[in-house]
């Protein structure tokens, strides 16, 4: 595996399945009474976050004290515009610290890369989501929770079908799952109205729907975004009702959908914009198991960047 | 006062020798010995360069560029005359600041530097500047633009366009509708969905240069379109020629050569506005400049401290550093493709221009009782760019690296040496 995890295009299907494998291991441990593993110990993750996301961090880090490791927090909120406290000033200082990982959330797309290409800094870089580029753990915790659900597609994706639906061009959750899954083999569909499809589509090998009602009965996996009140006042559609009427998971739609299709949601959700309170808390609905099998995922990838000594070793110590 | 540059080889093959007098040519033919003699050892001779696109970033910005280190870099690359775009701080909007730049040249002495006034007052596209005030200064300033924004109020275009012809002016305009580029960051398009970043669709210039080239029309007033990069812009100038309206066009080197995929690894030293485009965008401009549509090179030099650049993409500034790649990349686009010949170049990158600009002392044919602005280029060397090694202040090329065609040898500024095998004189050893 590659020194950083920018971009799931850094990753190929061996690999990807190698991580989710590892943390179906890494999720066997954590059912027994050793929670913590040694892995890491004495390595040290810096989570560093210039924007905003409480349940991202915490769940790296949680991830990475489950592996024994030292984290930082670094929260430099708004400083990658402010002159003087530059990404690069960051990266240096956080290598004078001596990490040995660094996460990054930034509102820039290609601020991930930028860190890992620059040579500003030799710690492994994980993107934790950059502008509306990517965020690729995000796409492989995605992909671990499906195969928890369709054991059937262990191995591959092949056959599998998912809908993408709303704000497309603006979600890098979108980017990373679209790469992942049509990796892995699966038929993606992404469902918008057209002010929310970016005009490079045509290459991502996926199929375009502005209509979800007749993309619901032929689809296994349903993954709904989040979208922002603030595309309303940039008309990329008219009203939050009219939105919420053409592309909100509702009670119709949702028993519109197959018997064993699941529901997903990266959160934090809009209730009652993209997804109704009864969706997102039916059964259908695997949005908390999302969140558990981030953590595991997050393990998963700290351990494989930052080589940690082979697993089952350690899980008989 | 007097020299002579043996052994030249013209555009026409011939080999001459060709005397020089108190800055005009005296004298051509063979075995002629006026004064030292330069050996030109049968390199070709043409007009020096004309470059009507450069940001010279004086005042304001002398971090990043002077007068003095912009007409070094310019004598490097072969350019006898540049034209110094009006985005400094303050504005090139007065007569004050042109007056200035122009003084600015003429004491470094490497290169002619003629202000470019800017249409509105402070760039903001509100209203108009003094554009007389700065026609009849000392600087004569014919070309007016806002260059780095668009004048996009199509009132306030109208009558920049109409206001111009008292003095024969020229509106050079920045053709980028700026509603349909809030925040962009890179050609619209495969590249830029992928990588997350903000589109500059390609019509956001066609529909400029659209209406403009109608309202010159309407108006009758001369236009020149800055940087065209898309394949429409293209056809549309070669639709506003054909019905006879004044409009002049030019492209940068860099869009000739380079294309939006390059912006990949969201390495800054790619950012520019206009973006790089597609390859169908890039051989549409080939053509347009090898058929005459588009009538000449403007290089955009825009230099940037390493600060501006090493940093995300989304904070980094946008330009390219030009003037000393500039003819080596037409050379490589256009030439090595057998698209345009050397006489295509030396008319579209100084005559042209010169005609363009009315640069009355450059573009000229080389002949008896013309100034002697002249560049010597050895076309059949090869050399690679080090950024290090570039005369302008700023390091910001995309080219770094890269293994170019043709070399500027020599570089005359009205019949003073000012470029000796590729290294800038201080001062002038021939005079």
């Amino acid at each position: 595996m590659n020194k950083h995890l920018l971009s799931i295009n850094d990753l190929s299907a061996e690999e990807a399945i190698e991580i989710l494998n590892t943390a179906s291991e890494l999720a066997k441990i954590s059912d027994g009474p050793m929670k913590k593993l040694p892995t890491l110990r004495g390595r040290t993750v810096v989570n560093l976050f210039f924007e905003d996301s409480t349940r991202t961090r915490i769940s790296f880090e949680s991830a990475a004290k489950r592996l024994s490791a030292d984290v930082i927090n670094f929260s430099a909120k708004g400083s990658s515009v402010s002159k003087g406290e530059s990404l690069k000033d960051t990266a240096q200082t956080l290598q004078a610290m001596g990490a040995d990982a660094v996460v990054i959330r930034h509102g820039a797309s290609g601020a991930a890369q930028r860190l890992a290409d620059s040579g500003w800094i030799s710690a492994s870089v994980i993107n934790a989501g950059d502008g509306t580029h990517e965020h690729p753990t995000q796409a492989l915790l995605d992909a671990y929770t499906i195969r928890s659900k369709f054991p059937e597609f262990n191995r591959s994706f092949k056959g599998l079908r998912v809908a993408i639906v709303g704000d497309i061009l603006h979600s890098r959750v979108a980017r990373s799952n679209v790469l992942l899954l049509t990796k892995l083999g699966a038929t993606v569909t992404l469902v918008a109205p057209p002010t929310l499809i970016p005009v490079g589509v045509v290459d991502w090998n996926v199929k375009v729907s502005y209509d979800l009602d007749s993309t619901l009965k032929d689809i296994d996996v349903l993954m709904m975004l989040r979208v922002q009140s603030e595309r309303m006042a940039n008309s990329f559609f008219p009203s939050e009702r009219e939105y919420s009427r053409g592309y909100g998971l509702d009670i119709t739609r949702l028993s519109a959908l197959n018997p064993n299709a699941i529901v997903m949601h990266p959160g934090p959700m809009n209730r009652g914009l993209e997804i109704s309170a009864e969706s997102a808390d039916s059964h259908k609905s695997v949005v908390l198991a999302q969140v558990s099998n981030g953590v595991l995922v997050r393990m998963a990838v700290l351990y494989q960047l930052l080589g940690g000594a082979a697993l089952t070793g350690e899980v008989s110590v | 006062m007097e020299f002579t540059i043996a052994n030249a080889r013209l555009l026409d093959g011939s080999v001459v020798d060709v005397s020089v007098t108190n800055g005009v040519i005296s004298e051509i033919g063979n075995g002629l010995n006026k004064g030292e003699k330069v050996d030109a050892a049968k390199n070709l001779l043409i007009p020096g360069l004309v470059d009507l696109h450069t940001h010279l970033r004086e005042p304001g910005r002398e971090d990043s560029e002077t007068v003095a280190t912009g007409s070094m870099a310019a004598a490097k690359g072969g350019f006898t005359a540049i034209s110094a775009m009006a985005n400094t701080f303050p504005v090139a909007d007065t007569a004050g600041v042109v007056e200035q730049v122009y003084r600015l040249g003429q004491e470094a002495g490497f290169c002619d530097v003629f202000p470019i006034g800017a249409v509105t007052q402070g760039l903001a596209g509100k209203s108009l500047a003094e554009l007389g005030a700065m026609a009849n200064s000392k600087a004569r300033v014919r070309i007016f633009s806002d260059d780095g924004k668009c004048v996009s109020d199509s009132l306030l275009m109208r009558r920049a366009l109409e206001y111009v012809k008292t003095f024969n002016g020229i509106i050079a305009q920045h053709a980028q509708e700026p509603a349909l580029t809030v925040d962009s960051q890179m050609n619209e398009g495969v590249v830029s969905s992928k990588l997350g970043l903000v589109g500059w669709p390609a019509v956001a210039e066609e529909a400029i240069i659209a209406r403009d080239i109608l309202l010159a029309e309407h108006v009758g007033s001369r236009l020149h379109i800055c940087h065209l990069t898309t394949a429409g812009g293209v056809d549309l100038v070669r639709f506003a020629k054909s019905r006879g309206i004044n409009v002049t066009a030019e492209v940068t080197p860099h869009h000739l050569l380079l294309t939006d995929d390059l912006v990949s690894n969201y390495d800054p030293v790619f950012k520019v506005n206009p973006p790089l485009r597609t390859e169908r965008d890039v051989l549409a401009l080939r053509n347009g400049l090898a058929d005459g549509t588009i009538d000449i090179v403007g290089t955009d030099h825009a230099p940037h401290p390493t600060e501006d650049k090493d940093c995300e993409w989304q904070s980094a500034a946008f330009g390219m550093v030009g003037l000393e790649t500039a003819l080596s990349v037409v050379v490589k686009a256009m030439i090595d493709t057998k698209l345009m010949s050397w006489a295509d170049l030396v008319n579209r990158m100084s005559i042209t221009p010169a005609k363009i600009a009315g640069y009355e002392r450059h573009g000229q044919q080389i002949k008896v009782g013309t100034a002697a602005n002249l560049t010597i280029i050895d076309t059949s060397a090869n050399w690679i760019v080090d950024r290090n090694r570039l005369a302008s202040k700023s390091k910001n090329t995309p080219f770094e690296g890269m293994q170019l065609p043709a070399q500027v040898l020599h570089t005359f500024l009205n019949g003073k040496q000012v470029l000796k095998d590729g290294v800038i004189m201080n001062g002038g050893a021939l005079e």
